[in-house]
């Protein structure tokens, strides 16, 4: 198997590691850079556990190459809190009880700061088109939406 | 101004909505689940050969070549584990022996260095099968010359509440005889009969089933696992290994999502089976999303045949139901659940004369699991429909219709039990006048078709008459206080609302309380299981008990040291105040040091540790002919849901509009968790009626991925869906709070399909309500 040598930033340190060829980003976050709040709930990218920003974008992770991300910058939900200071979309979500399980908590984060970050201003509809590749089974999304929209509203 | 009047007292944390005590954990990614656990270079993988047939003998297993695969450590088949186990009946083995019963039954377990290796090795497994013919109807299971699944059931241990019939491919059979139905249908002014279905669904947590087992060197088994069940899932294998319950220890993290699923005992045993061949090595199993769609447990099927009469004054008479359940292949909380559905069968409404026969059927299918509701999402989906229909033919408004019948407490309900004070008129009323119930609104296009309907529904926790609980209270130097519970929370809040009840009883803020993590049967007290909705009520009533026993040794305690009588005591504010002499002594300088007693006599007191439990101690058995018996459950949670949708009649799909959610749960805790069990309960039962089924061809699963098996999205929930609490205190109830996790998704599906039907005078009588059914039934009406 190929092996690659990439350099790209984890949550805003850099990295150079060897990957395999045929390694997820999922795969590669969670076994060999312990970053567990990546969560792995389908591995084909249906249901957006897995979800971070590359690049600014938010991918599924189970979806794309480790090897893709070189000369990349990925963002997970550890890095939505960096010096002890929580995202305003996480403390949205501690508020107004956007959290049931928590386990699909992380990429729903990352969904909406994607989002947050190309509308500062989405409206319910817009908030709730960028959340559907993230599945849900505990909230039925309202607190979710809620939380969104709060956090959108404090960044006026 | 004393001391007394200087401390700004809190209000109680009880009945307030206190964020979640697991939030900030969860938020920033945290929060340990079984996946995220670290286990060193010693792990091992493990991965399952499963059978391709819905029905098949085994005639040969060769497991040479996957064995000698280099990176394999072990291959266990049946003949590792040769004892059966299951939850009421054992009617199963961990590793299939004989036969094969359904598509996924573990046949042969891999054990090798890596997940990619023990994949490649199960494809190197060879077994020859005889394919028999599957069972795949469970109302054609019953005929004569049907195959049969378990040959050998009379040989099956059974709980005494359950009554398989060898010979046939009943696993349960629950009747009740109430009344005379046969002489009371000729009072009847109205008649109503019809077939009801209700598919095999899938729970779908996000997170899917993980277990990590390992046997250590003194024989003794670990088993980390995604688990609603630590303490069942422990006696479970302790059955199928003949094994002691302390030589098994599980330890269960967060669970993301469970619904059910993750109760009882499916892929954590094969792990275990798995780790006894390699010992001093854990041995990790993580179903696929594909087998978590057909391999951990699923919702039975059911078909249900009722039939329904009431006089001319609107006033039910008498009610005939026969339940087909869908169980699979084997049961494990499937009996139960037919139990369930039996004695509940006529819904919250208040019948005299009621024949049923729930009936537990074997198929090939899937292996029915309790799913949220258990039981009662399936029966209230006909139940509710037939109520409409007999409402429809008196021409009685479907609310005074539910009004008149519905079950008020000091009533006796279908097993002859007195119900206790239920407030589910309040929600009945509540709930209607929430989304204008009788007011005509207009659709949003000229193509839409808008109406609104209504549901009630009941539940009892169904569990065995002596399901326990218990809890320990700890006292720590700085006064905070640790609990332990063997509970666990997998979403529902359960922490949140535990350290509530604990602050409460101490004088606390909440905040001063942990609760012990993960719940760990070597350490954490002992509790049936979380199921049932019962924990808010059942190891709420265990932590009350320990926080109390805390606390009466705290104010003893004060009392010998200032001389004063108890009862001028009290905890508040972190503190023991007295009343009379207006003392007051922070919690901290004594509830681990204890305090001096005057002039150097000594010390009293010590590290202060409460403890409780709690069992019901008042559930009768029901006879066996009748289903009659003095009081067969703890009590019913009662609610209602109203609906208002719109119909678009060119494509059949269906718009909510809003949804009023209304329950009776005795008394919130926490009323921002109850209204999130309520929206989360609402989607969950919305997404099921319009979307969901696992589809088989002859049992043979064809959609297993959430590409071809639809949840609802963020896009698909109803515009607003309207929480009502209502609060009828249960009399042995934590502040008169009864369980509500379970009951937001039963009466939503029928719901939808009376609002469908009024909007659209089409009426779905098998679930899901999709929109190509709706659309295709209202061609025919207009070609008809």
């Amino acid at each position: 198997m190929k092996h690659h040598t990439i350099s790209f930033t984890l949550n805003g340190t850099h990295e150079i590691r060897d990957v395999r060829s045929n390694l997820t980003l999922l795969r590669f976050l969670r076994e060999q850079l312990g970053v567990m709040g990546v969560k792995s709930g389908c591995d084909t990218g249906e249901c957006g556990a897995c979800t971070v920003l590359l690049n600014g974008e938010p991918v599924n992770a189970c979806l794309v190459l480790a090897a893709e991300i070189d000369g990349g910058k990925v963002i997970t939900v550890e890095g939505l809190s960096m010096d002890d200071q929580l995202d305003p979309l996480q403390q949205t979500f501690i508020d107004h009880n956007g959290i049931q399980c928590g386990f699909c908590t992380p990429g729903v984060l990352i969904s909406a700061k994607a989002l947050l970050t190309r509308n500062p201003h989405p409206d319910r509809d817009e908030i709730k088109d960028a959340l559907r590749g993230n599945l849900c089974r505990c909230t039925g999304y309202v607190r979710m939406i809620d939380a969104v929209e709060a956090a959108a509203k404090e960044g006026n | 101004m004393t001391e007394v009047e200087r401390t700004v007292s809190a209000p109680s944390p009880v009945g307030e909505s206190v964020k979640r005590i697991d939030a900030f954990e969860k938020a920033t990614g945290a929060a340990p689940f079984a996946d995220d656990l670290q286990f060193g270079p010693n792990l091992l993988y493990g991965r399952v050969v499963r059978s391709p047939h819905p029905h098949a003998r085994i005639l040969s297993l060769d497991v040479s070549k996957a064995a000698a695969l280099p990176g394999v450590r072990a291959v266990v088949t049946g003949d590792n584990c040769d004892a059966r186990f299951g939850l009421y009946l054992r009617d199963r083995y961990i590793f299939c022996r004989d036969k094969v019963r359904f598509v996924g039954d573990p046949v042969v377990g891999v054990v090798a260095i890596s997940e990619t290796i023990a994949e490649q090795a199960c494809r190197l497994v060879e077994v020859e099968y005889e394919v028999l013919d599957p069972v795949v109807d469970p109302v054609r299971a019953l005929d004569p010359g049907a195959p049969l699944l378990h040959e050998n059931l009379a040989d099956y241990e059974v709980a005494d509440f359950i009554d398989p019939k060898p010979g046939t491919n009943i696993a349960n059979h629950f009747k009740v005889r109430k009344g005379n139905v046969a002489s009371a249908w000729d009072e009847c002014e109205v008649i109503v009969e019809r077939e009801f279905r209700v598919p095999i669904i899938q729970h779908v947590p996000i997170e899917p089933h993980v277990a990590v087992a390992e046997l250590d060197r003194s024989g003794r088994y670990t088993l980390w696992s995604s688990s609603q069940s630590p303490f069942a899932q422990r006696n479970l294998i302790a059955q199928a290994l003949e094994l002691s319950q302390s030589d098994i220890r599980v330890i269960a993290p967060y669970v993301g999502g469970g619904f059910g699923s993750k109760a009882g005992l499916s892929a954590e045993g094969t792990a275990v089976v798995m780790a006894m061949s390699v010992p001093g090595h854990p041995v990790k199993v993580r179903l696929t999303r594909e087998e978590e769609f057909f391999c951990a447990f699923v919702r039975q099927g059911l078909v249900a045949k009722t039939r329904v009469g009431a006089n001319a004054q609107g006033e039910i008479l008498a009610m005939k139901t026969e339940y087909y359940w869908d169980a699979g292949a084997y049961t494990e909380y499937g009996v139960n659940i037919a139990r369930a559905a039996g004695y509940s069968s006529t819904g919250p409404y208040r019948i005299p004369n009621v024949e049923a026969d729930s009936y537990c059927v074997y198929t090939n299918h899937p292996v029915g699991g309790p799913m949220r509701g258990f039981g009662m999402p399936e029966i209230h989906w006909g139940i509710e429909q037939i109520m409409d229909i007999v409402a429809e033919e008196l021409e009685m408004d479907k609310v005074e219709f539910r009004l008149k019948n519905v079950l008020h407490g000091g009533e006796q309900n279908v097993t002859g039990m007195v119900m206790h004070p239920i407030g589910l008129s309040e929600c009945i009323e509540k709930a209607a006048r929430a989304i204008n119930w009788g007011v005509d609104e207009p659709p949003s296009s000229p193509y839409a078709r808008r109406s609104k309907g209504i549901a009630v529904s009941w539940k009892a926790p169904a569990m065995p008459p002596n399901a326990g609980s218990s809890a320990t209270v700890r006292m720590n130097e700085d006064a905070t206080v640790t609990v332990a519970v063997g509970g666990q929370e997998i979403g529902q809040g359960t922490f949140t609302v535990m350290a509530q009840m604990v602050a409460g009883v101490l004088g606390i803020p909440v905040d001063w309380v942990q609760i012990s993590t993960p719940v760990d049967t070597k350490y954490s007290p002992y509790e049936w299981q979380t199921v049932a909705s019962r924990l808010t009520w059942s190891m709420g009533n265990a932590v009350v008990a320990a926080a109390q026993d805390a606390r009466r040794q705290i104010l003893e305690l004060a009392a010998e040291h200032w001389n004063e009588d108890i009862e001028h005591l009290d905890l508040r504010d972190g503190q023991v105040i007295s009343y009379r002499s207006e003392e007051v002594l922070p919690l901290q300088n004594l509830v681990v040091y204890g305090l001096p007693l005057p002039d150097d006599q000594g010390w009293r007191g010590g590290p202060i540790l409460g403890q409780g439990s709690f069992m019901p101690g008042y559930v009768t058995s029901l006879d066996n002919e009748t289903g009659q018996g003095t009081r067969a459950v703890v009590h019913y949670t009662t609610g209602c849901q109203a609906v208002d949708l719109e119909v678009d009649t060119r494509t059949g799909k269906v718009k909510i509009h809003r949804i009023a959610s209304a329950f009776d749960v005795g008394k919130a805790i926490n009323p921002e968790q109850v209204e999130a069990q309520m929206q989360g309960g609402v989607v969950q039962g919305a997404s099921t009626a319009l979307f969901e089924q696992l589809i088989r061809h002859n049992g043979v699963p064809q959609n297993a991925s959430f590409t071809d098996y639809r949840i609802a999205t963020s896009v698909d929930i109803p515009d607003e869906i309207i929480p009502i609490i209502v609060e009828v205190p249960q009399d042995d109830g934590p502040w008169g709070a009864r369980g509500v996790g379970e009951h937001p998704m039963i009466p939503t599906a029928p719901a939808i399909a009376n609002a469908v039907s009024a909007a659209t005078g089409v009426r779905i009588f098998d679930l899901p309500i999709s929109a190509e059914k709706i659309y295709l039934e209202m061609q025919k009406e207009r070609s008809g």
